[in-house]
């Protein structure tokens, strides 16, 4: 195998017994009882303890704070005295307050609201085992996945019920704002970050000393997503970076001897918000973070979720991470407390190290039955779906099918070994009935309740709600993409290139790569690994025979490559349609908020003409993910001076790019060689 | 209170005659291949020393072979299993250890049981038949300067005490050794060898108290000329004292422990101390930068010497004058301080004496943790009121040190004791797993001493620390004298061990201590090294801008298959780890050539560029070719 984080990720979960039900328990002991469990972890050996307090006066009192206040009250003309209350008052919107009563009283009242959620949380005993053994070795980071608003404190809750240290968790500022709650969770060890700081250059200096204190004192370990926010599609996120130097500074300038990151992958059956995301995607925004909202989204309580896996992978050492690849001198000739920018060196590695958490996260979540059948789902034609109804012999079968193939292509399954697959695929359905539902032998998808009214809706309206029901499938789809996305990928550049020739292959796949750097996850300066690896599990499964300069179909197992071009096809054909926006007359500059509605319009129209056949172009995400892309290979510019996020398209690049991946054209005919700017 | 402080200064003065005196106990020199016709130094007239001891050109009559330091000194267990040191020449020597066989055991999962004896004596055999350069040896006789051509002479010249080069030579193997030993007696016979080597292209390889700890002193393996090593310990005069200037001139064959006590016969001390002033010589402190455990009052030898001569295959450098300070270009005494034997032989230095002290005074004090002891040395070293030396041990080393405490002849110390511990542990609450200790040697007027010492007790208070005693200062100086030996001990039992050092910014030192550490124990478990090593520091100097860190790191080799090899990776990647840290590639063992391949990123191309420079001017032919430093 060519890549060597598959195995380190993965945390001994060949065998699903390995996993544990920790509800388990607590349907069958007093949750009173277990709140106020005895609770004593054994935190880091080189730790001296650390009050709310003295963390915080460590923090102001920093030089690196000294060094930054000064240089502010020079740029502004304020005095220190006063910028200095200004890094007070940011100390203390932020800081966490984590203490053993609050985490009681969350265990409680987490324990009753998990229990009615969902069937079982599952814990893979190993990886907790292996994380308690780390914690007291050096300072640890969890770095979770994020899918859900129960993400936030289940690490907690899984930590407090086995005796491992509470970690403090980065959280965003809108929790913060509720009533109450923002307390409870400040007291649960959250402390808050500003959305968009962007310049502040004051506040991101408190912050990042506030991060670096918390892994140099190593009181506590240290919790962020890496991903930024909540995955709106289910699918992994590119992870954001400015948290992840805060966390590795200390490494790199020798102040803790080493780090320990521990990537968590957090999997549900089925999703709180699933129906709440999908709206967002088509332009719905999401309602506000309050406590009252909270209250009422107790109807959600009433509904079965399935079960939820929590799957905490093998500790990393940074320092065998880094090996290599940081020169820690770097430091030594200034000042380690004086504000300076992260080298190039430094940079490359700590997006690579970012991405590949994100990778390990991907490896490491459990794929559930429904995810497969999604993908199935999906490729079905929408009308299929939404009138006539797919067979359901069919389906499972496929899904039968497709289950060999996640398992070739090394997938983790969340498929229950004891029940008889049939079953377990309509119970799989049932759980899922407000996306899909069963009746005489056919599936169908289950849109929103027609509003009564006497007029019949608009087909627009009507493009809408079937994109709602679309959306929710395709982000279970999502959940298993990464195992299919690079075989996938050299499935698309067989049928485009028509080639045989491995560097033809290579060339496509590398575009596609650079097309997809925002929709999928790909670790920086990895793509022949990236393409091998493709190679590999395409040969694995039969689909092609490999030799030194070729790669070639073999006709007996046809069925794999057109099952991963059909599960590509949805974003090549979002990418087009955005493409075809860009390129639209009219269109040259223009803001975000101006672009997502327009391609909407286009996207709708498109799919009532017949023209388009996937109802994903819609979804915002897509098209924020192609604007990056683009941006990336500065095809599209972000204006500077101004205010709006202005942009300015270069129209014969993004043409370009279109013929390419429409095969029109070559790659080579694309001047930038993009993977040296990655 | 005159005669307080004469008083005082006979029992120093007795009391140091008491600790150096006997130590070498120079036999007479009968050996028959050794032409004896010496010449006289010049100034001999005005020779000050009464009595002369010096070290005999057969070092071995003396000196072991294989280990550190005497012959008749060494730890052993006993047949009860106790500790026992021999000899009678330290203040631990006759007493028996009771806790170390624990401590040793404990540290290292060593057992009594499995030994690991060195070889007892040399086979002649062994060691390679010189290669002799006729021409040179025939002149040489006629100069009548005493050399020698005998294996042992050889062998004991043609090593440092690097752990390799103990270890091999406890296995009986002996690699490229010199050829020839030559003992010089005086500035002249040096100018002449030099001279013959050039004229004979013999490769000149100056030897000094052979405590050397970076490899100085290995043949280069791929020299083919004939070898001679310049053997300076004869040369171990002092020439004159001048007490209007306190300076004193002094040849440089002499070895730290007789310089001491032949001044302070006359009153007067250096006050420069390494730990290894027993065997190190005056010549080898200035050709390897050398700094003294006392040099927070005297200063290291670069701020000590006045003025060095220097034979060179150019010739004699020195300065024409012996002035305190001088702007006249760069200092040409740093081309001669540090140049480890590549560029010449240094002869005779002028150098600053004081006078004795009146008054010494060891003391300890002990800290919560590490990070305290840490900030308080810190402090000190802000408000610049240090004592002549301070150090802060561990814990581990606080430990060690506590291991050798000699048994206690009372029930009654013993008891005290154990109140102590009772104090500092329980009520106290300091965890004795976490506690370390600084040790304190204060010198001067007594009166000042005892100022200065409650100064300094009152910042170590702020810092949480706690008197501990004068009995703890001083076993921690005898630590540093015993540790050598006791490294013997150890690798008669399975357990290989050195020390190196370095120095770093204040701001580093408590990162530098704990990565260097954690990096010694993960090196040794990714190796395969079954038990966990001891990897313990202590911060043993202090500067305004920073601090000297000394780590100790020993283990366990049993089950390996080369432990040497093991260790020397271990020992590679820590001091990759200091640099990555921001220490310094050497703060005073110097670099030879165990250290070389980092000397281009310590100093810059073009700082390498001129080394070189003046390697090429001074020696173009490669004289002095022990290949040190670039």
């Amino acid at each position: 195998m060519t890549n060597t984080y598959r195995d380190s990720g993965r945390a001994g979960l060949e065998n699903a017994e390995e996993f544990v039900d920790m509800l388990e328990k607590r349907r069958c002991s007093s949750d009173l009882g277990h709140a106020l469990r005895t609770y004593s972890p054994s935190p880091y050996e080189g730790a001296l303890s650390c009050s709310t307090a003295d963390l915080n006066k460590a923090v102001l009192e920093s030089q690196y704070l000294r060094y930054v206040t000064k240089e502010i009250a020079t740029e502004t003309g304020s005095s220190v005295e006063d910028v200095r209350q200004e890094v007070c008052r940011i100390l203390e919107e932020m800081s966490q307050n984590l203490q053993l009563g609050s985490i009681r009283l969350m265990a409680y009242t987490l324990t009753k609201v998990l229990k009615r959620l969902f069937t079982g949380i599952f814990v893979n005993m190993e990886g907790l085992n292996m994380l308690q053994q780390a914690i007291q070795e050096s300072p640890v980071i969890l770095m979770p996945n994020h899918r859900s608003y129960v993400d936030f404190l289940v690490i907690s809750y899984i930590l407090f019920t086995y005796d491992i240290p509470l970690p403090v968790i980065a959280a965003g500022i809108p929790l913060a704002g509720m009533k109450m709650v923002g307390e409870i969770l400040r007291r649960s060890g959250a402390f808050f970050i500003r959305r968009a700081i962007g310049s502040d250059k004051l506040y991101w200096a408190v912050l990042s000393e506030y991060v670096k204190t918390i892994v140099r004192k190593g009181f506590a370990p240290l919790e962020f997503y890496v991903e930024g926010l909540r995955s709106r599609t289910l699918k992994s996120q590119i992870p954001k970076l400015g948290m992840m130097h805060m966390v590795l500074e200390p490494y790199f300038k020798g102040e803790v001897y080493d780090i320990t990151l521990v990537p968590i992958s957090i999997s549900y059956d089925r999703v709180l918000e699933e129906s709440l995301l999908a709206h967002e995607l088509l332009g719905i925004p999401k309602p506000k973070e309050s406590t009252t909202g909270l209250l009422k989204a107790t109807k959600v309580l009433q509904e079965d979720y399935g079960n939820m896996h929590v799957n905490f992978g093998r500790p990393m050492s940074v320092r065998r991470l880094c090996q290599g690849k940081i020169n820690r001198g770097q430091y030594n000739l200034i000042p380690r407390d004086l504000p300076q920018k992260p080298s190039a060196e430094t940079q490359a590695c700590v997006s690579g190290l970012a991405n590949l958490m994100v990778r390990i996260q991907e490896e490491g979540s459990l794929i559930s039955p429904w995810s497969l059948m999604a993908c199935l789902l999906l490729q079905a034609p929408t009308t299929v779906l939404t009138q006539e109804g797919l067979l359901w012999h069919q389906l499972t079968e496929k899904t039968l099918w497709l289950r060999k193939l996640a398992l070739d292509f090394g997938a983790r399954l969340n498929w229950p070994g004891q029940v008889p697959d049939l079953d377990v695929m309509s119970s799989t359905v049932t759980l899922h009935r407000s996306v899909v539902h069963l009746k005489a032998g056919r599936v169908y998808l289950v849109r929103e309740e027609e509003p009564a009214r006497k007029h019949p809706i608009s087909p627009e309206l009507d493009v809408i709600r079937t994109a709602a029901a679309v959306l929710m499938l395709a982000s279970y789809r999502n959940q298993s993409l990464h195992v299919f996305v690079r075989p996938a990928m050299l499935a698309t550049a067989i049928r485009v290139t028509k080639s045989a020739q491995r560097d033809e292959l290579f060339a496509f796949f590398c575009f596609l790569r650079d097309i997809f750097s925002n929709e999928f996850i790909f670790i920086p300066g990895k793509s022949s690994q990236d393409f091998e690896e493709a190679c590999f599990l395409l040969n694995k499964c039969g689909a092609v025979d490999i030799s030194e300069q070729e790669v070639i179909v073999s006709d007996a197992r046809l069925e794999v490559l057109s099952f991963l071009q059909a599960l590509l096809q949805p974003f090549i054909h979002s990418y087009q349609v955005m493409f075809r926006y860009l390129c639209e007359d009219g269109v040259n500059m223009f803001t975000e908020k101006q672009v997502l509605p327009a391609v909407r319009n286009l996207a709708t129209k498109l799919i009532l003409s017949g023209e388009l056949h996937t109802y994903e172009a819609l979804s915002s995400d897509t098209q924020k993910n192609v604007l990056s892309a683009l941006q990336r290979l500065e095809t599209v510019t972000k204006l500077r001076e101004s205010e709006q996020n202005e942009y300015r398209v270069n129209k014969a690049a993004v043409r370009r790019i279109g013929d390419i991946l429409s095969g029109e054209i070559s790659p080579q005919m694309l001047q930038t060689t993009p993977d040296a700017k990655l | 209170m005159a005669s307080n402080s004469s008083s005082d200064r006979q029992r120093i003065a007795q009391q140091r005659l008491r600790i150096i005196a006997g130590h070498l106990q120079g036999p007479v020199d009968s050996d028959s291949t050794i032409l004896a016709a010496e010449c006289k130094a010049q100034g001999s007239k005005t020779d000050v020393s009464s009595e002369r001891k010096t070290v005999p050109r057969r070092r071995q009559e003396i000196l072991k072979w294989n280990g550190w330091g005497y012959n008749d000194t060494r730890f052993l267990f006993n047949k009860k299993g106790q500790a026992e040191f021999t000899g009678k020449r330290y203040r631990l020597s006759g007493m028996i250890i009771p806790a170390l066989q624990n401590w040793f055991e404990g540290t290292f999962g060593a057992s009594m049981q499995h030994k690991s004896p060195a070889m007892p004596i040399l086979t002649s055999s062994a060691v390679q038949p010189p290669t002799l350069n006729e021409a040179f040896v025939d002149e040489l006789k006629s100069t009548g300067i005493p050399f020698s051509h005998d294996a042992e002479d050889r062998v004991f010249r043609g090593h440092g005490h690097c752990l390799h080069e103990v270890f091999a030579l406890r296995e009986g193997k002996v690699g490229r050794v010199p050829d020839i030993v030559v003992w010089p007696n005086c500035h002249n016979d040096v100018v002449k060898i030099v001279e013959l080597a050039c004229k004979h292209n013999v490769c000149l390889i100056p030897y000094g108290g052979g405590t050397s700890v970076s490899s100085a002193l290995e043949c280069p393996p791929e020299e083919t000329r004939c070898i001679v090593s310049l053997d300076t310990s004869q040369m171990n005069r002092i020439l004159w004292i001048d007490e209007k200037n306190l300076t004193a001139h002094v040849e440089a064959g002499i070895v730290g422990q007789e310089l001491e006590r032949l001044l302070n016969e006359s009153g007067y001390c250096t006050g420069h101390e390494p730990d290894s002033m027993e065997f190190s010589s005056l010549g080898g402190w200035v050709a390897t930068r050398a700094s003294g455990m006392k040099k927070n009052i005297y200063g290291n030898i670069e701020d000590l010497v006045v003025h060095v001569k220097m034979v060179t295959p150019q010739g004699v450098i020195e300065k024409g004058c012996q002035c305190p300070r001088m702007s006249t270009g760069p200092d040409i005494h740093h081309f001669i301080m540090g140049s480890e034997g590549t560029l010449g032989v240094v002869t005779e230095v002028t150098m600053k004496i004081r006078p004795m002290p009146e008054y010494q005074k060891y003391g300890s004090v002990v800290f919560p943790n590490f990070e305290q002891g840490v900030a308080c040395l810190r402090e000190v070293a802000k408000q610049r009121c240090a004592p002549a030396s301070i150090r802060l041990m561990d814990n581990e080393q606080f430990k060690f040190g506590h291991a050798l405490k000699p048994q206690v002849s009372s029930i009654f110390t013993s008891f005290l004791d154990g109140l102590k511990k009772f104090y500092i542990t329980k009520f106290k609450g300091f965890d004795p797993d976490r506690l370390c200790v600084a040790t304190l040697l204060f010198e001067g007027d007594r009166e000042k001493v005892l100022q200065h010492e409650k100064q300094v007790y009152d910042i170590a208070a702020k810092f949480g620390g706690l008197a501990a005693g004068e009995d703890n200062g001083q076993r921690g100086y005898m630590l540093t004298f015993v540790i050598a030996y006791l490294r013997d001990l150890g690798m008669d039992y399975y357990v290989i061990g050195e020390s190196f050092e370095t120095s770093v910014p204040w701001d580093r030192v408590l990162d530098i201590c704990r990565n260097v550490k954690a990096r010694i124990i993960q090196e040794c478990k990714d190796k395969g090294v079954q038990f966990s090593p001891l990897s313990t520091c202590r911060v043993t100097q202090t500067y305004d801008a920073g601090a000297c860190v000394y780590f100790y790191f020993a283990f366990n080799y049993r089950g390996l298959s080369d432990p040497v090899h093991v260790y020397e990776q271990v020992e590679h990647a820590a001091r990759e780890e200091i640099l990555a840290n921001g220490g310094s590639l050497s703060h005073h063992h110097g670099v030879g050539k165990l250290r070389k391949e980092w000397m281009r990123e310590t100093i810059s191309d073009v700082g390498m560029g001129m080394l070189k420079s003046v390697k090429n001017y001074v020696d173009p032919k490669n004289i002095f070719g022990n290949r040190n430093l670039i």
